[in-house]
């Protein structure tokens, strides 16, 4: 009786322990919940406050760090898209996705077909070239840049779209190569030889075959290249002066320079809109985004 | 003729598909180098033919206080930025790793910083938050602090770009969410019925199964801020200032190539990058071995 007594409390004992310890469990994973989110709406309050700020009157930005405007404006984009000396940054907006589309297709083609033919095909010194262009992908560009630009200028390019198109057509960004090499060895060979079987050749093969099934390589390229180039600044810097032919990023940059500090409201509301393709991409592709960064090792 | 007949046969195809990217190599990588080479014992203004000084640039370099500022500020940029910004991406993957609910909203609103980060836009945001009446003063006023111009002080314009490389850590924390992933779970089992309390599981077991991560993380992330420009730029206006505190060594050889069309220097500029990059890269690897472990 005694012993049974003894046992029952000592089980009572152990329950509540066991309570006790489900409930620290569960209050450290709401803190730890709390911290992430905490730490998340910190790292984001910076956009967030520019996205509210972009629709505050220029007086409220300087006093208010809310997120919620007290009043509620669209002058500030009216006033930025008009841009600067007559040019509108719808100009600015067309130009810079006339040079990504163009260097999506550049980046996608030539890229592809270095990859199919390291993946896929048979050549002398296929090895020492292999080596050769993943050397190219440690390489800093400033060592390039400076020839390449005289290179440019004595063909009469500096100014226009060309130097910063026709280095995508010739495959210079050598990590989309390695993304899709790595890709396009995991197509099976049964593939290729049922379709050499049926008299396929190598070229079509590539556009019939690898291209199709290399598709999510290729629309991680179009991605990366999409946000690599909208964010390019440097080339686009140097090589064009003109401002019917500027980007959103000159774009901003001369804004930056001709209004100084007064004009923060219609500054912030065309940054906006310059993340605003950026974010779309990333809201539709964040698979492919978060893939080719965990196994490419390409930065955001 | 039969024996050109066969090589031809066996390789035409495989160049063929190469040609572009060979003909890049070629005109936009190889010819260029060795033309910036020879352009670094130069002194070459674009407008007149190149005029042969030997090492000149090189030495001069030694004695340009602003030359040496850049180095400086690079410096730091890269030996404090870049530790910091994946001390950040590794503490917060291992605090999203353990099968938390809602990871992938988690892991995306980290990640927009490393997104947006490179853009002017960001830049530009960056220059009015830590100016002079700026959100962080304002912030600062909210809780009876007095702020200051951080932007425009010396002491603290290079601080604030690297918060700004810092608050893109989230592209490398993709990269070490992935990597702990990988992590088989047994290994803990093992070690937690081996008694191995939480601290000793992360020194024996996440540190070494995540090491070759960390060392591909250190060297993307070093060579990536070497070569920062866009920023620091923006920030300053083109100019590096105030008081060249944040000349970054690639605005620095932008300014000489490009605004004073001193070609042959910003070549010799650039040859040092390179170097100094590939050494850097090198004594990481080298040290690795000590500290990387792989899985035989």
């Amino acid at each position: 009786m005694k012993t049974e007594v003894a046992s029952m409390e000592k089980g009572t004992k152990l329950s509540t322990n066991v309570n006790k310890k489900k409930s620290t469990i569960h209050i450290s994973k709401i803190l730890k919940h709390a911290f992430i989110i905490m730490l998340g709406v910190a790292m984001l309050y910076p956009l967030i406050w520019m996205f509210s700020s972009s629709f505050k009157p220029e007086t409220e930005i300087f006093t208010s760090p809310s997120f919620w405007p007290e009043t509620f404006t669209l002058a500030n984009y009216v006033e930025g898209w008009k841009g600067l000396s007559g040019v509108s940054f719808g100009k600015f907006f067309y130009n810079s996705f006339f040079l990504v589309s163009l260097a999506i297709i550049g980046n996608v083609m030539s890229c592809s077909m270095a990859a199919y033919a390291f993946a896929k095909l048979d050549f002398a010194f296929k090895k020492v070239w292999f080596g050769l262009m993943l050397m190219t992908l440690m390489l800093p560009f400033h060592v390039t840049v400076i020839p390449q630009y005289i290179i440019f200028n004595n063909l009469e390019m500096v100014n226009t779209f060309w130097p910063l198109i026709l280095p995508k057509f010739m495959a210079v960004e050598g990590f989309f190569i390695f993304l899709m090499v790595q890709f396009i060895r995991g197509i099976p060979r049964e593939l290729e030889e049922a379709a050499e079987i049926d008299g396929c050749g190598k070229i079509r093969m590539y556009w019939n075959l690898i291209l199709p099934l290399a598709l999510p390589a290729v629309i991680t390229t179009m991605i990366f290249t999409f946000i690599w180039t909208w964010n390019d600044f440097f080339g686009q810097l140097l090589y064009l002066s003109d401002i019917n032919k500027y980007t959103v990023a000159l774009g901003l940059r001369m804004f930056l320079d001709a209004m100084g500090q007064n004009s923060w409201g219609a500054m912030f509301a065309m940054s906006i809109l310059s993340l605003v393709p950026l974010f779309a991409i990333f809201i539709f592709f964040q698979k492919y985004l978060i893939e080719g960064i965990a196994t490419g090792g390409l930065k955001g | 003729m039969e024996v050109v007949k066969r090589i031809w046969k066996r390789n035409w195809i495989g160049y063929l598909f190469l040609t572009p990217w060979l003909i890049g190599l070629i005109g936009l990588t190889a010819i260029p180098m060795m033309t910036s080479l020879y352009l670094s014992f130069t002194s070459y203004d674009m407008f007149t033919s190149p005029d042969w000084i030997g090492a000149q640039n090189y030495l001069e370099m030694f004695q340009d206080r602003k030359w040496i500022a850049s180095v400086k500020v690079t410096s730091i940029y890269v030996f404090l930025g870049v530790p910091l910004q994946l001390s950040f991406a590794l503490a917060i993957a291992l605090l999203l790793n353990k099968g938390i609910k809602g990871l992938k909203v988690y892991r995306a609103v980290y990640y927009v910083p490393s997104l947006f980060g490179g853009s002017v836009a960001i830049a530009i945001l960056w220059r009015q938050i830590f100016g002079g009446e700026g959100l962080i003063n304002n912030l600062l006023a909210y809780l009876g602090l007095q702020g200051m111009n951080w932007i425009s002080s010396p002491d603290t314009a290079l601080y604030t770009l690297i918060v700004l490389t810092i608050w893109q850590f989230g592209a490398p924390m993709v990269i070490f969410l992935a990597g702990l992933q990988q992590i088989p779970v047994d290994l803990y089992e093992a070690a937690r019925i081996d008694g191995a309390g939480r601290f000793k599981q992360f020194v024996r077991i996440t540190l070494p199964m995540l090491s070759p991560i960390i060392l591909f993380n250190l060297i993307m992330q070093i060579i990536s801020a070497f070569q920062a420009f866009t920023p620091a730029y923006i920030v300053s206006g083109g100019t590096g200032g105030p008081l060249n505190s944040t000349l970054f060594y690639t605005l620095y050889l932008y300014q000489n190539g490009f605004t004073q069309f001193q070609m042959g220097y910003a070549s010799a500029m650039a040859w040092i990058l390179l170097v100094t990059i590939g050494i850097v890269t090198a004594l990481v690897f080298a040290t690795s071995k000590k500290w990387v472990f792989y899985q035989g």
